[in-house]
C-alpha cells in the first residue's frame, strides 16, 4: 500500500436547508437540535460497576469526546443528561430526585446496567427496582456490566432523541402529565 | 503439613481457660447463667437477660479475663421460641482467648440493656441490630435506625420478611419460586 486512503469522518449531518452563496437557511428545530445533540453535557451518577465502565467509555480509548460528551458537570445546574450508573438503594431514591430536579431544562435520563434499569439481580427490600419508579427514564442500556460500546449506543440514541425532539415538548400536556405522575412541580 | 495438624494450628482452644471463664461466671452469678458450651472451637454462654450487663461489666473489668474488646455484636430470631436474642463475641487481647455470649428476650417486648458503656464499639453494632431486628438497647445514646430508610417499619432480618421486594409485578412467581 503506497497510497492511504483517507475516509472522511461525519461528526455532524448538514440538516435539510436551502443554502446559497454566503448563507445557509434551516428551520430553528434542526439547528437547535444539532447544536443540543452535538454538546451534551453528561452528569454521571455512578455507584457501582457501571460507573467503572462508564470510566472506560470516557477514557481515550473509547473517548465519548467523539461525540461531543467529552465535558463531564459535576453540578445538576449545568448538565442536560443524568446518567445513572449501578445500584440505587431505597435510601439513595430521594437523592437520585432531588439531582434530577435540580438539572435545568432541557434534560434527558439514561439508566444505564440491569440495576438502575429493573434493580437487576438485587430483588430485594433496601433497593430501588428501576429508577424509572422516581425518575422519568429516555433511554435503557442493559448488562451487567454493559461493555463501553453499549454505554456509547445508549449515548447515540439519547443523541437521536435530542436532535429530533420538538422545541415546544416539553409545553406538552404529555409531558406535564408526565412530571404530575412523578410528583414534580 | 497433614490436615489434621493445620486444623489445630487455625482453631486453637484453651479449655482451661474456658473453664476458668465458666467457674468465675458460676461463682458471681449464680443464677445469671442458663447454659454453657463449647460449639467448635469457642466457648459459648447462655446468660439470662436481667444479668447481661452485669456480666459483661464484670468479663472485661475482671483482672484475670480482660475481655477488652468487643469482636462483634448481632441479633437472633427464633419464630418457635417467639423469641430474639442477641450475641456477643469477646476477645481478650492478652489472654489471647475469645468467648460468646447469649442472651435472649421475648419478641413482643425486645430490651436489653446496652454495651456502649462498656465498649463504645457497641454504638453503631447496637444500631444494626435495632435496625434489622427490632431490639431496644436501653441506656443507648443514639438509638435509631443506621442503614434502612427512616421510613422503614418493618425489620427486615426477622424470619417472617419477606427478602424480595413486595413492589414488583413482572415476576411470576412459578418462575422464581416464591
Amino acid at each position: 500500500m503506497s497510497e492511504k486512503q483517507i475516509i472522511p469522518i461525519t461528526i455532524a449531518e448538514i440538516p435539510e436547508g436551502f443554502s446559497g452563496k454566503g448563507f445557509f437557511a434551516t428551520s430553528m428545530k434542526k439547528a437547535v437540535g444539532l447544536a443540543r445533540k452535538n454538546s451534551l453535557w453528561p452528569l454521571p451518577f455512578a455507584t457501582s460497576c457501571c460507573g467503572i465502565e462508564f470510566m472506560a467509555t470516557m477514557a481515550s480509548h473509547y473517548d465519548l469526546g467523539r461525540f461531543g460528551s467529552e465535558r463531564l458537570s459535576f453540578s445538576p445546574r449545568q448538565s442536560d443528561l443524568l446518567m445513572v450508573m449501578g445500584t440505587v438503594a431505597k435510601k439513595m431514591g430521594p437523592v437520585l430526585r432531588e439531582v434530577y430536579i435540580q438539572m435545568a431544562e432541557p434534560k434527558w435520563v439514561i439508566a444505564v446496567g440491569a440495576c438502575a434499569s429493573s434493580g437487576g439481580v438485587f430483588d430485594t427490600y433496601s433497593v430501588l427496582q428501576g429508577i424509572d419508579r422516581v425518575i422519568p427514564v429516555d433511554v435503557y442500556v442493559p448488562g451487567c456490566p454493559p461493555r463501553p460500546e453499549q454505554i456509547i449506543d445508549g449515548i447515540l440514541k439519547i443523541q437521536e432523541l435530542v436532535g429530533n425532539e420538538s422545541l415546544r415538548r416539553r409545553n406538552l400536556q404529555e409531558y406535564e402529565d408526565l412530571m404530575k405522575k412523578y410528583n414534580m412541580e | 503439613m497433614l490436615q489434621s495438624d493445620k486444623k489445630k494450628t487455625v482453631f486453637q482452644t484453651n479449655p482451661d481457660r474456658d473453664q476458668l471463664v465458666v467457674e468465675k461466671l458460676k461463682n458471681h452469678f449464680v443464677d445469671a447463667i442458663i447454659v454453657h458450651e463449647v460449639m467448635g472451637d469457642m466457648l459459648c454462654v447462655n446468660v439470662q437477660k436481667e444479668f447481661i450487663y452485669n456480666v459483661l461489666l464484670f468479663l472485661h473489668d475482671d483482672n484475670e479475663l480482660q475481655y477488652n474488646f468487643l469482636t462483634t455484636l448481632c441479633g437472633m430470631h427464633y419464630p418457635e421460641k417467639n423469641q430474639l436474642g442477641v450475641v456477643y463475641h469477646l476477645h481478650s487481647f492478652g489472654n489471647n482467648h475469645r468467648i460468646r455470649i447469649k442472651t435472649a428476650t421475648d419478641l413482643n417486648h425486645p430490651v436489653i440493656a446496652t454495651a456502649t458503656t462498656i465498649w463504645p464499639a457497641a454504638n453503631w453494632m447496637e444500631r444494626e441490630t435495632y435496625d434489622f431486628f427490632g431490639i431496644t438497647f436501653e441506656g443507648h445514646p443514639n438509638m435509631k435506625r443506621i442503614l434502612n430508610v427512616d421510613e422503614m417499619t418493618d425489620f427486615p432480618m426477622r424470619k417472617e420478611f419477606p427478602l424480595e421486594d413486595q413492589t414488583r409485578e413482572d415476576k411470576d412467581d412459578s418462575m422464581f419460586g416464591r
